[in-house]
């Protein structure tokens, strides 16, 4: 009997067919996966605009079959938020990592939530400042070891770690807020299912969308991809646990 | 005649300094001279002193800086003090006399003493002691028309019928003023 | 068109949309607030763009972000913002965006005065941020010239995909003076934005606006991609005055801005004393108008060249190059907010002139 053979798995047409350049181990690959997917489910491919950090995707404008911006480092939601005001009908994304964001550009992402501009925001939380060889990052946990906090961090000399959902649910201004992670299958679907939520809602003009994703970096955490995974379960999700901290509530009266 | 008439506007923040100033510009743009209105600016403009400088030119302006207008028009003692020196000798002064108790030692400008303030109250609204002062300097100095300071006064500030009437009244009350100081006959 | 009594800033924001800007961002800051206050009710109006953002850092990002729609946009600040906003202009430069940057300059540095100044020239003539690049730079001396140079800002910015700066001292920004709008707006020679903007990969390929370039063979060529728009604009876009230049002129006067204003003044009243006296007024500073310079001011009958700023010396370093050491070149000025007066002005011109006088006679 002749089988028809049927394509059920395939690279996502938002997503080019390139190496490259995130090391062995690194959740970057499986989160641009997820995003690219997405945007050719929901048909937004050609109508969207990407903005890359700087940071380990600064890259990722070589990756995503899309318009790109590359922001200087932290103003990715400045960009954003000036892209999206003069061209409300396209999609707009920013791309950022925890040095990105929730260090240098603190104040960038605080307001463009608050304003509630109707863009997505992926965000890489990895602990570490992965590009310029792992020093620490305003995520990164007590007692960690970075190449600038060789003793691990002594949070009275560097605070506490930053937990960007929980700091940007606290504003008033509506939006959607979910921590994710990807370092299992179970997860991965879990994340998809934000990515695509926030997209949505996004597509649908309704609030400000984020989703920071818990994301490994066996190179600079200085263990092999396996050992980053158990890293990740083990010490991350209990500094920042995952789940949704903001959701999108429809207005009465709609 | 004239060739370059400046006049500095000066007194309290609140006291419709920048308001005379301005209402003297668009006048002269209506009768088709150049003009520059030059504001002091900044934390001066909250409450402080205030001060502006017109020029009125028959060709165009050149400094916008004026250290020695041919006129000042003063509206409080400060500002008595800052700028009566500085008048250009053979110049005007015109002195709100309702808040300045003194008057110039000056010999080698005139000056007209004008109490803008029980004028704008007589006339219903202390507000137009600026216009009252605005009258008094156009009677003394011929630089604008009546007709086109009314046209603009009613234009740009008093569209209202009864606050209209307020100013004008101050407006003609300041010109009579002038006129009766510098012993000239009323125009118009 | 009549003329209109109007507040530099304003007259400033409303030239911007007779030249179609269609978005504003913006941060509050004296003396340029005006133009935010304007344009927040007439940019609605016209159904553009109106944000104040957050702070002159992120507000330059915003336009980074909005000029990469292919729409017309642009922002006002002054001395200190200008600062803030030097990372973007760096970077838009590098992915070549046509955006329109004002600075209504006031006393620095630091956070400095809030009053009239020009001494940003060597920030907006010499580049500003960091990194191989240009802004060309428009300077007026009356409201109207303001009103007229916005316009050609956005034109200018078009034409070379490349951010234009007007720089007025706080003066021209709180000025008031008559203006007349033009009635028509020239549209720049340009290829529409959907061929170098990011309107969406459609029936095309995905588009990066971005000045990073790793390989550094690729950035030099991008570096020297730009340096052929600066040589163009050294070419094409080099704009100044001059005002009672003869061959009676013992001295030339080089000043722009409200200064060149100041200058004009003193130099009609020498003329009634019988000195005679030239100015000339550079309004673009870059490309700055070096050959022009170089003509006038090596005339026979000059025997120096006065540079008159509200800053210290900055634009008498463009002077000194372009004339080459061959003229003496004075300077005078006053900063941290002070204008300098026609009378202090006058004073420097008879200094020179005697300082002159006698050396000449030491010769013979």
């Amino acid at each position: 009997m002749a089988v028809d053979s049927k394509t059920v798995f395939d690279r996502p047409v938002t997503l080019r067919d390139v190496v490259t350049h995130y090391c062995p181990g690194c959740t970057h690959g499986v989160i641009h996966r997820l995003v690219a997917e997405t945007l050719d489910e929901l048909g937004l491919r050609e109508r969207t605009c990407g903005v890359a950090p700087v940071g380990c995707s600064v890259l990722c404008y070589n990756y995503f079959d899309t318009d790109f911006m590359e922001a200087p480092h932290g103003r990715a939601p400045a960009l954003a938020t000036g892209f999206k005001r003069m061209r409300p009908d396209m999609i707009v994304f920013t791309y950022q990592g925890d040095g990105d964001l929730a260090s240098i550009g603190m104040g960038e992402i605080v307001h463009a939530a608050n304003r509630g501009e109707k863009f997505t925001t992926i965000f890489i939380n990895n602990a570490v400042y992965g590009m310029t060889g792992g020093q620490m990052a305003p995520t990164t946990l007590p007692g960690q070891i970075t190449t600038t906090c060789p003793a691990g961090r002594d949070v009275n000399h560097t605070g506490e770690p930053i937990r960007i959902a929980e700091l940007l649910a606290a504003l008033a201004t509506p939006g959607y807020i979910e921590r994710v992670a990807v370092h299992t299958p179970a997860h991965i679907l879990k994340a998809k299912k934000a990515i695509r939520k926030a997209f949505t809602l996004q597509r649908d003009n309704k609030c400000y969308t984020l989703v920071e994703v818990l994301s490994t970096c066996p190179t600079n955490w200085g263990n092999t991809p396996g050992e980053a995974i158990e890293w990740l379960d083990e010490n991350m999700i209990k500094y920042f646990p995952l789940g949704c901290y903001k959701d999108y509530v429809e207005p009465e009266g709609k | 005649m004239m060739h370059q008439y400046e006049v500095t506007f000066a007194g309290f923040g609140g006291q419709g300094i920048m308001t005379a100033g301005q209402l003297l510009a668009y006048a002269g743009i209506e009768e088709d001279k150049q003009v520059a209105w030059i504001p002091s600016y900044g934390p001066e403009m909250r409450g402080g002193t205030a001060y502006c400088t017109v020029v009125i030119s028959d060709i165009p302006i050149g400094s916008p800086i004026i250290s020695n207008p041919q006129c000042a028009c003063v509206f409080n003692r400060p500002s008595f003090d800052k700028f009566t020196p500085l008048v250009k000798a053979g110049g005007l002064a015109i002195v709100n006399s309702s808040l300045i108790d003194v008057t110039t030692d000056r010999t080698d400008i005139d000056e007209i003493l004008v109490p803008a303030n029980e004028i704008a109250m007589k006339a219903g609204n202390a507000k137009a002691a600026n216009v009252a002062v605005l009258g008094a300097f156009i009677g003394a100095t011929g630089i604008v028309s009546f007709d086109t300071i009314k046209r603009v006064i009613k234009e740009k500030m008093a569209r209202k019928k009864s606050v209209l009437e307020i100013n004008y009244h101050a407006l003609d009350e300041g010109r009579k003023l002038a006129l009766k100081t510098l012993g000239k006959k009323a125009r118009g | 068109m009549a003329k209109v009594l109007m507040k530099g800033n304003e007259a400033i924001a409303e030239a911007a949309l007779r030249a179609g800007a269609e978005g504003y961002f913006c941060y509050p800051i004296t003396p340029q607030t005006e133009v935010a206050e304007y344009l927040s009710k007439r940019m609605p109006e016209v159904g553009g763009m109106f944000l104040q953002g957050e702070s002159e850092l992120a507000v330059a990002n915003m336009l980074f972000g909005a000029a990469s729609t292919g729409k017309r946009v642009f922002t006002t600040s002054s001395s200190p913002g200008i600062s803030l906003m030097q990372e973007a202009i760096s970077y838009m430069a590098g992915a070549e965006l046509p955006v329109v940057i004002i600075n209504i300059m006031r006393g620095g540095p630091g956070l400095g005065g809030i009053l009239p100044a020009q001494s940003d020239y060597f920030q907006a003539v010499k580049g500003g941020g960091h990194g191989d690049y240009r802004t060309l730079v428009l300077a007026p001396s009356t409201v109207q010239e303001a009103v007229d140079l916005t316009m050609l800002c956005f034109y200018l910015a078009q034409k070379y995909r490349n951010p234009v700066m007007m720089i007025g001292d706080g003066m021209i920004g709180q000025m008031m003076e008559a203006v007349e709008f033009p009635e028509s707006y020239e549209e720049p020679p340009l290829p529409p934005p959907d061929e170098w903007a990011a309107t969406g990969a459609k029936g095309r390929k995905a588009r990066i606006i971005k000045s990073l370039f790793l390989d550094p063979v690729s950035l030099e060529n991008n570096v020297l991609i730009l340096e052929k728009k600066y040589q163009q604009m050294i070419r094409e876009e080099v704009r100044c005055e001059s005002y009672k230049i003869s061959a009676k002129n013992k001295v030339l006067i080089v000043a722009y801005g409200t200064t060149a204003r100041i200058c004009q003044t003193v130099i009609d009243e020498l003329e009634a004393d019988g000195v005679s006296v030239g100015l000339f007024r550079p309004i673009s500073l870059y490309p700055f108008p070096e050959k022009e310079i170089l003509k006038e001011a090596t005339r026979k009958n000059i025997k120096s060249v006065l540079t008159i700023e509200m800053s210290m010396a900055q634009m008498m370093e463009d002077v000194e190059r372009a004339i080459q050491g061959r003229r003496p070149v004075h300077f005078y000025g006053r900063t941290g907010g002070i204008v300098p007066t026609p009378e202090e002005v006058k004073e420097q011109v008879l200094k020179v002139l005697s300082v002159k006088r006698r050396s000449t006679k030491k010769k013979s």
